[in-house]
C-alpha cells in the first residue's frame, strides 16, 4: 500500500485527535490492553485444555462454547482500539517491523484457528471429553499459544523499535 | 521512598536493567501475558459471582480452577514488576499511579483471600445457585472493577 494511504489515515480527524490529546492515547491503549488480555487469556484456556495442561475435566466443546463469545467480543474491542491507536501514527507504525510481525502472527493465529475449526474439529465428538486430545488438536493448541504469546511480545516491542 | 529508590538506583541490578535495552521490553511482555492470565481468571470468577455467567459450575469449583492461576502468576508479576522498577527506581516508586496501583492490588488481594475463606465455609450451599446472594455479587463487582483499575493505573504509570 502506498504511503499516501497511511498519511491520509494519520492526517484524519481521528488520527490527529488521538495523536495530539495527551490522555486519549493512553486511555485507548488501556482499553486495548484489557481487550487483548481477555482475547489471549480466553484463548489460552482452550489451548491449555487441548494441551492437557489445565481444565482437563472440562469437555472441549462446552469450554469453547462458554469461552469463545468472550473471545470474540474482546477481539472486536481490541480491533477497534488497536485501529484507533494505529491511525494516530499510521506511517510510522506501518513501517515498524514489530508491528508488521504482530500482524503476521495475528494472521497465522487466524489461519490456525480456521484449520482447527474446519478440519480437526470434525472428529471432535469422539475426543471432546478425553483428557488427552488427538495430535492434530494438540498441535493446534501449541501453535495457537505460540502465536498469541508472540502477538503480545511483538505488540509490546512496537513501542521500543 | 526517595531514599529507597535512590539506594535501588545505585545497585548493579538496577544498572543491568537500565542499560540492557532488551530487559524492559522482555519483562514488560511477560508482565502483559500475566495480565492476560490474571485478568481473564478473575473475570471468569467475578462474572460467576455476579450471576452473569451460567450456573453450570459452582462458585467453589470455579474458584478452585482459577484462583491458583492468579496466585501463582502474582509471583511472576512481582518478579517482572521488580525488574521494571529496577530499570528506573526513582521514577517508578515515586510515581503516584504506581502507588495507587499497589494500594488497589493490596486491597483486592486481601478481599480475594478473605472471600476464599468465606466461600470455603459456604461451599455446597448458595454457591451452587446461578443467582448468588447480594454480598457475593458485591464482591464480584468490586473485584472486577478493581482489577480493571489496576491494569489502567499500570498503563498510565508511563504517562504520568
Amino acid at each position: 500500500m502506498g504511503s499516501s494511504f497511511f498519511e491520509w489515515l494519520e492526517s484524519s480527524r481521528l488520527g490527529t485527535l488521538i495523536a495530539e490529546d495527551p490522555w486519549l492515547f493512553p486511555a485507548i491503549e488501556s482499553v486495548h490492553v484489557i481487550a487483548l488480555s481477555l482475547v489471549v487469556g480466553s484463548i489460552l484456556m482452550v489451548d491449555l485444555r487441548l494441551l492437557s495442561v489445565a481444565l482437563r475435566q472440562r469437555d472441549v466443546v462446552e469450554l469453547s462454547n462458554d469461552v469463545l463469545p468472550w473471545t470474540w467480543m474482546a477481539f472486536a474491542l481490541a480491533l477497534i482500539s488497536g485501529s484507533a491507536l494505529f491511525v494516530s501514527s499510521a506511517t510510522s507504525y506501518a513501517q515498524n517491523p514489530a508491528m508488521q510481525l504482530k500482524f503476521v502472527l495475528l494472521a497465522l493465529a487466524g489461519i490456525n484457528m480456521v484449520i482447527f475449526n474446519l478440519v480437526t474439529r470434525r472428529s471432535i465428538e469422539s475426543w471432546r471429553s478425553a483428557p488427552k486430545p488427538p495430535r492434530a488438536a494438540v498441535a493446534a493448541g501449541a501453535l495457537s499459544l505460540t502465536f498469541w504469546i508472540g502477538v503480545i511480545f511483538a505488540g509490546r516491542w512496537v513501542g521500543f523499535v | 521512598m526517595t531514599e529507597l529508590s535512590a539506594w535501588l538506583a545505585a545497585t548493579s541490578a538496577s544498572e543491568w536493567a537500565a542499560s540492557n535495552l532488551w530487559v524492559v521490553p522482555l519483562f514488560q511482555s511477560i508482565h502483559i501475558l500475566g495480565v492476560a492470565v490474571v485478568l481473564t481468571s478473575m473475570l471468569m470468577l467475578d462474572l460467576r459471582l455476579l450471576g452473569v455467567t451460567g450456573g453450570r459450575y459452582t462458585i467453589a469449583w470455579l474458584a478452585a480452577q482459577f484462583l491458583p492461576w492468579m496466585w501463582w502468576w502474582m509471583l511472576i508479576m512481582l518478579t517482572t514488576g521488580v525488574v521494571m522498577i529496577l530499570s528506573d527506581p526513582v521514577r517508578a516508586l515515586t510515581n503516584p499511579l504506581f502507588q495507587l496501583k499497589m494500594l488497589l492490588l493490596a486491597v483486592v488481594l486481601t478481599i480475594t483471600l478473605v472471600s476464599s475463606k468465606v466461600l470455603r465455609a459456604f461451599a455446597g450451599t448458595w454457591d451452587e445457585t446461578p443467582n448468588p446472594p447480594f454480598r457475593a455479587r458485591l464482591v464480584g463487582l468490586v473485584s472486577l472493577v478493581m482489577w480493571v483499575a489496576i491494569v489502567v493505573a499500570g498503563r498510565f504509570i508511563a504517562y504520568v
